[in-house]
């Protein structure tokens, strides 16, 4: 099930996209689509429980850089000060709160790796809370965001050391974006074009943990790919139509990766982590 | 590659590749050890040298060889727990030609005396690969139902152990032979589609030639 995009969209044919990755899901690993379905929602109430391990205050990863920033979130939103609003301020909080549970090391649903970790369960738990969501729709926005990491993972790739972090959060905000459609109703290509704008507006985003730790800038740019991926399904329930086929900004990103120093995939050496002034916490 | 490969695996942080994969490296060596592991020498080759600590790959590790999944929010404390159960322990730093940055080599003893010296990277993802068991080359990720078996290079050895496959109706999906030298040591790698009874395994062990099997379950790792 090693599909690009477009064939997703051929697989599915008439079907829902989501019930087209869950069939093809069931029929390649021997199971049931009801056992796929169920697994899914295992990652989704894992999601949760991150979360709720990430706001607590007195978190610290092992190094100090990081830990306990998702409270403060939290505290601002709760107060209704929160400038990004409502279903994207709650998002930014969620996101940050996993992205720390994971640098301290909690436990979490790789999406689609660890360092990317917050930015679909962020969305899809805001999405839940704002909308009052039932967990099959989630389940259901789970499998479109699967569906097209696997285009982006064998197309291109989503590992930092190879691609960058347009690999990383630049995958994970594709996903994010094509299940955000998926929820309002986008259908099939719509799905696929949000992810593509998702992914053109992360293009060229470099992995430069400081300290080569998954931590800073990681944890942050959870927080940012969050914002790109809802401004990205927005455009495209708008009727904008990403003017670039989405698996050619799929194999862009290949290339960008590529042209990467490798200082600027994941050797802890340049970009951010080539600044001298740490501070911890 | 499947839908849970992106979304999961559920993990302890905070890297698919230094930590999760690092925990399913000692897992694999755990089960092919055999048994509980008393002694372990680990060498950290690469960007693994560099960042272990602040990943808590070598917690991972530990974790991995005292059985515990990659999931396990054991594995934070798992340096103390190594401890506690009696392991001993030496980390170093070494440098392997040709090998991948994220590459560990690791020599263990167990609780009967069995010995296990092993290479394996992490390859992305929480993804491992076994690159370099006992001495000799191999390549394999533990993904499937595994045999692992050590033998002499004598004929007809590869014989018997598929025609004992083929009468317990076991396939054979993919088969990898390695060998030191004609007529030396060596090693069969078996993937199959379905779990192995353990008599099938015993029986293996009692043919001529054979030195040891272990074997690695789906999703074991």
């Amino acid at each position: 099930m090693d599909y690009t995009l477009s064939e997703w969209i051929e697989q599915a044919g008439e079907e829902s996209l989501a019930h087209a990755a869950c069939r093809c899901q069931a029929e390649e690993s021997g199971t049931s689509e009801q056992m796929v379905r169920e697994a899914m929602l295992r990652n989704l109430l894992d999601m949760e429980s991150a979360v709720k391990e990430g706001l607590k205050p007195d978190l610290r990863s092992v190094s100090g850089l990081t830990g306990g920033q998702a409270s403060r979130l939290y505290t601002r939103f709760a107060k209704g000060d929160s400038l990004s609003g409502g279903l994207l301020g709650r998002a930014i909080t969620y996101a940050l709160a996993t992205a720390e549970c994971n640098a301290c090391m909690g436990r979490i649903v790789a999406a689609p790796t660890a360092g990317s970790c917050g930015i679909l369960p962020g969305l899809l738990l805001s999405y839940k809370e704002e909308n009052n969501t039932s967990q099959e729709a989630l389940v259901d926005a789970l499998l479109v965001a699967s569906a097209i990491g696997i285009s982006i993972a064998t197309q291109a790739t989503i590992s930092g050391a190879e691609g960058g972090c347009q690999a990383e959060c630049g995958a994970a905000a594709a996903m994010a974006a094509g299940a955000l459609c998926a929820l309002e109703g986008g259908n099939n290509e719509m799905c696929m074009h949000a992810a593509a704008f998702a992914l053109m507006n992360m293009l060229g985003l470099v992995c430069d943990p400081v300290e080569g730790l998954v931590e800073v800038p990681c944890v942050f740019r959870n927080v940012g790919a969050c914002g790109i991926a809802v401004t990205a399904a927005d455009m495209v329930l708008s009727g904008i139509r990403c003017p670039l086929e989405p698996d050619e900004v799929i194999l862009a990103m290949k290339d960008v990766g590529e042209a990467l120093p490798l200082a600027l995939r994941e050797t802890g050496d340049g970009g951010c982590a080539a600044c001298r002034t740490v501070h911890r916490l | 590659m499947d839908l849970f490969d992106i979304v999961g695996p559920v993990m302890i942080g905070p890297s698919s590749s230094h930590t999760a994969g690092a925990a399913r490296i000692g897992l694999a060596a755990r089960w092919i050890l055999g048994e509980r592991v008393v002694e372990a020498h680990i060498g950290f080759h690469g960007s693994f040298a560099r960042t272990h600590q602040g990943h808590g790959t070598d917690r991972a590790i530990l974790s991995g060889l005292m059985g515990m999944a990659i999931d396990d929010p054991r594995m934070r404390d798992g340096i103390r727990l190594a401890q506690e159960s009696g392991m001993k322990v030496e980390t170093h730093a070494v440098q392997l030609r040709g090998a991948h940055p994220n590459t560990v080599q690791l020599e263990l003893i167990g609780e009967n005396g069995h010995t296990l010296q092993m290479e394996a990277a992490s390859i992305g993802g929480g993804n491992i690969r076994i690159t370099r068991l006992d001495g000799l080359d191999v390549d394999f990720t533990g993904e499937e139902n595994t045999v692992i078996i050590h033998h002499q290079d004598i004929p007809g050895t590869i014989a018997v152990v598929s025609t004992i496959m083929a009468r317990d109706r076991l396939n054979i999906g993919t088969m990898q032979v390695y060998r030191r030298k004609a007529g030396g040591d060596a090693v069969m790698i078996l993937e199959l589609d379905a779990e192995p009874a353990l008599e099938t395994l015993k029986g293996i062990e009692g043919q001529r030639g054979i030195v040891s099997v272990q074997f690695l379950r789906k999703r074991g790792v």
